[in-house]
């Protein structure tokens, strides 16, 4: 535990470094740089968390093509040397009190363990074995350990999802025509 | 395992992402922070899908597919509306006005 | 046989066509006479043709409980219920019965003194309106249905009072008329809510129900209830304080004066008292007012007309006395008595007014003929107008009579049944034994005021110059037909109440007739007709002073010589005054009617209207929501960044509610 936990703590802390990086930098193809680094430890931290497929996924995906894409369209604008994008102070206040509103009742997840969402799940007051409580984790658990990490994912994706992954399937097909009719000069 | 403490993250992130949203006059950027919301509930879903069974990683999985669509309609607006503005500084993109 | 009651709602609806056509024939034929004779006096018999019928059925068949004859739903609304109903009583008919018999008696008197005017259409159209809206008012089985009628006559009085409207003096005559109408008005609205409080009925059989055992005898609410009840009467009835319009409507033709302003509008108050006897029953402080007011209106308006010039000023303030006198008599309770005066009022009256209309029909068809500017209304202008007038001065000296209280006509005995009520009252409450007094002097002075208008008109020599004296001659029949047929009711019109000691029968006839009707009032107040030696003293004490006063009145006015109007000296000292009226109408304008001009000028206009109203009222919230606008228009700035900022805060809002 000592080293996963170690690990986490390491992760997450280049995870809130590079985001800081992100909205804090001028030029915009520096804030794409540092968001890459984010997803990157965020892609560690999935690992860890037992998720090794998303993790995967994420560094092919999000990180491989999302800001690739970012990366493409922020070379053809030539936008690099714009100056001065960050609104004045004022704004800054607004910000400010906006957080503390998402972030007020968001800080209250970090209250909760295991043993407490067993309780909060079961509606017991008693802090019993989180494993036996919820059980569908342990069944995930377990698939992992038998079908290996791809299969253990794949029986819900092809057998409940099956219909959303088929929609989704169209949607990336919408999508990808809508974008080159929005983009293109002439039609 | 480590559930509060991805949790606890997951919230930082998000709240990284929203004080993005508002400083930054940049389309593009504005964009990039978006995305950095959605990976905050992206760890959200996975830290708890420990707990709760795969069905929070089947969401992630969807949620990156639909942003990966977001972001290339997103972009090719951006593009669109730069042809026309010569810019993607919000400031300049204001004619909604009425 | 089906009865005819049902049926009681023709006598409204034959006149109402009357107006009906006769107002189309004035907007678009006004020549055609003759339809317009046949259609206005034609609808208003046929409606004494249907209440006369109606009478006879209820003489024969005796009505115990009032007969409602229901016509539609008008106010449904919730606990109040309002319908347009009529009923049919031993009152209402006996109103009916005056109301459509001397009615049809004035259209036909209107037909030969209208002829040659203008407006002969118009002039139908407003009487026919009238009778309808005094019939509603009379048939009325709720207050409700009553005051509809109550205001249409004050409508009817208006646009008849200033008929020649043309002359603005006339045309405010008219409005006078209708905004002291108004003064009363609110009293009897004000006096209907209360009654709507407290009994929760405006039905007149409920309120007779009901107010015994709802209502304390002799407490507050009864007895300001009545009292508003009153001040609508002093405005319709012409009495202090609300009397002063009366004298002014003279200007109208000479027949509406005699019908509205002497037989029927004027009477609407007294049947109002008679018709909620029942509260003014239990109510003793009330019965003092009226009484009250009666007496002291009846000797007030005699004074008046001690030293007026005009014909019609004095029989206006001859009017305003006798109602007194009928206000005296339902004040003392003895209702009988007061439409027993009511109706023999209504004959010598309108016989009066009609006979002065024909000496002033005279006097203009003398002074048109001469091309002369002469007052033909001026007594001081007429004199020994017998030889040229015989039957005009022969009725005209039969009402006089009448009016003066000499056996046998029929104002002896209704009067002298009120001043006997109001001396037996007195045996009780010493206040009447003043009231009583004050009626005996106003008797006095009526038989004086009287004797000298007749002096003036129709004996002595005569002042209207020696060209115009060839001019004059007596009304066509069609005018004096009706003459006759009031004549002869006035000499007879006593037959109605005999009283116990007169030799023949019938006796009593009113008095059983209107038993059922007053039977709720007498509970509550037994009132006693003085017997024997004392009722006898009094009878005699009326005639003579009736004689005395005729005779007084004759003698005083021959004995000097009087000069025409146009050569009279100024009034001066206590005769002027008089003759100004005790200067009421002054102080009124003084007193009330400038403050109040002025109160609405400056203040309710100026200040209110204008700057309240409409500054701060309509163009201060145009400001406020231009301001408002503008304020909200600045949230829409275009910038896309900011609409995304606002999206946020709204998300960030949920998320406070959703997470609660």
């Amino acid at each position: 535990m000592m080293a996963a936990e170690l690990a986490f703590y390491i992760l997450a802390g280049g995870a809130v470094i590079s985001a800081l990086g992100c909205i804090t930098q001028r030029n915009p193809v520096a804030s794409a740089v540092w968001l890459v680094g984010t997803l990157f430890a965020l892609a560690g931290i999935y690992i860890l968390l037992n998720a090794q497929f998303i993790g995967i996924i994420q560094i092919l995906v999000y990180a491989g093509a999302i800001m690739v894409l970012f990366l493409f369209v922020i070379m053809l604008l030539n936008l690099a040397h714009r100056q001065n994008d960050i609104r004045r102070w004022p704004m800054w206040l607004v910000g400010v009190g906006l957080l503390a509103a998402f972030g007020g009742p968001l800080l209250g997840l970090r209250g909760y363990s295991p043993g407490r969402l067993a309780a909060e799940v079961t509606g017991a007051a008693v802090y019993g074995d989180p494993a036996r409580a919820l059980p569908a984790g342990q069944a995930a658990l377990k698939a992992t350990q038998e079908r290996g990490v791809v299969g253990a994912i794949a029986d819900p994706l092809f057998r409940s999802y099956l219909v959303p992954f088929e929609i989704t399937s169209i949607l990336l097909l919408v999508a990808a025509v809508g974008a080159v009719v929005i983009a293109k000069r002439k039609l | 395992m480590l559930l509060s403490q991805s949790l606890l993250l997951s919230a930082i992130l998000f709240g990284l992402g929203v004080l993005g949203v508002i400083m930054r006059r940049n389309a593009i950027v504005l964009f990039m922070c978006v995305e950095l919301m959605l990976n905050a509930v992206n760890l959200t879903l996975v830290a708890l899908s420990q707990y709760h069974g795969l069905s929070g990683q089947v969401m992630v999985f969807f949620v990156m597919t639909v942003a990966a669509a977001e972001a290339a309609v997103g972009l090719a607006i951006i593009l669109a509306v730069f042809r026309h503005h010569q810019s993607v500084d919000l400031k300049d993109i204001n004619l909604l006005r009425g | 046989m089906p009865s005819i009651h049902g049926w009681i709602w023709l006598t409204v609806a034959l006149p109402l066509l009357g107006f009906l056509v006769n107002g189309l024939l004035a907007l678009r034929r006004a020549e055609a006479k003759t339809t317009v004779s046949l259609v206005g006096a034609g609808t208003v018999l046929g409606a004494f043709v249907v209440a006369l019928a109606a009478f006879l059925e209820a003489a024969r068949y005796p009505l115990h409980e009032a007969v409602i004859v229901p016509l539609w739903s008008w106010i449904p609304a919730g606990d109040l219920q309002i319908n347009l109903a009529f009923q049919v009583d031993p009152l209402s008919l006996v109103m009916l019965l005056v109301v459509t018999g001397v009615g049809s008696l004035i259209h036909l008197f209107s037909i030969g003194y209208m002829r040659s005017d203008p407006g002969y259409p118009r002039y139908f159209a407003y009487l026919n309106l009238f009778i309808v809206f005094m019939l509603v008012l009379v048939l009325g089985s709720s207050l409700p249905v009553l005051f509809i009628g109550w205001e249409g006559v004050g409508l009817c009085s208006y646009l008849l009072i200033g008929f020649w409207y043309q002359d603005k003096s006339n045309a405010d005559a008219g409005k006078k008329a209708f905004i002291v109408n108004r003064i009363g008005d609110f009293g009897a609205l004000v006096a209907m809510f209360l009654l709507w409080q407290a009994l929760g009925t405006l039905s007149f059989t409920e309120i007779a129900e009901k107010a015994p055992e709802v209502l304390q005898a002799g407490g507050l609410t009864v007895t300001a209830i009545t009292l508003f009840l009153f001040l609508g009467c002093t405005g319709k009835s012409a009495q202090i304080p609300l009397y002063t319009w009366l004298p002014d409507a003279m200007a109208g033709p000479t027949p509406v004066s005699a019908l509205i302003h002497a037989a029927t509008m004027v009477t609407a108050g007294v049947y109002l008292v008679v018709r909620t006897n029942v509260l003014f029953a239990m109510a003793p402080v009330s019965q003092t007012v009226v009484a009250g007011i009666g007496a002291l209106t009846a000797l007030f308006a005699a004074t008046i007309g001690l030293r007026q010039y005009d014909i019609k000023r004095v029989l206006a303030y001859s009017t305003v006395s006798q109602l007194g006198y009928m206000f005296l008599a339902v004040g003392t309770g003895a209702y009988v008595a007061g439409i027993f005066h009511l109706v023999t009022h209504a004959f010598f009256k309108a016989l009066l007014f009609l006979g002065s209309g024909s000496v002033i029909h005279a006097m203009h068809h003398a002074y048109h003929a001469t091309h002369s500017h002469e007052d033909a209304q001026d007594l001081r202008n007429m004199g020994g107008l017998r030889r040229y007038l015989p039957w005009t001065f022969g009725l005209m000296a039969i009402a006089t009579l009448a009016i003066a209280g000499i056996p046998p006509f029929a104002g002896f005995f209704s009067k002298d049944e009120i001043l006997a009520f109001a001396w037996g009252r007195g045996e009780h409450d010493p206040a009447w034994k003043v009231f009583w007094a004050m009626g005996t002097l106003a008797a006095l002075m009526t038989a004086f005021y009287m004797a000298r208008l007749m002096a003036m008109t129709f004996l002595g020599e005569n002042r209207t110059g020696v060209k115009e004296r060839e001019q004059l001659h007596e009304a066509p029949w069609i005018m004096t037909g009706p003459l006759l047929v009031v004549g002869v009711l006035s000499l007879i019109g006593g037959v109605l109440n005999l009283p116990a000691f007169w030799p023949t029968p019938p006796h009593h006839g009113l008095d059983h007739w209107l038993e059922p009707v007053v039977a709720p009032g007498a509970r509550f107040l037994p009132v006693e007709l003085p017997h024997g030696s004392t009722e006898y003293l009094l009878i005699g004490l009326a005639v003579l002073i009736g004689a005395a006063g005729l005779i007084w009145g004759v003698r005083s006015t021959l004995a000097r010589v009087i000069p025409t109007a146009r050569a009279a000296p100024e009034e001066r000292g206590l005769w002027k005054v008089i003759n100004r009226k005790w200067y009421i109408d002054e102080l009124y304008d003084e007193f009330i009617v400038r403050p109040l001009v002025r109160l609405s000028r400056v203040v309710l206009w100026r200040v209110v209207d204008q700057k309240l109203i409409d500054g701060a009222g309509a163009n201060g919230s145009a400001w406020l929501s231009r301001r408002l606008g503008w304020v909200g228009s600045k949230l829409q700035t275009g910038e896309v960044g900011i609409y995304i900022v606002m999206f946020l805060i709204g998300a960030a809002w949920i998320l406070h509610a959703v997470s609660r």
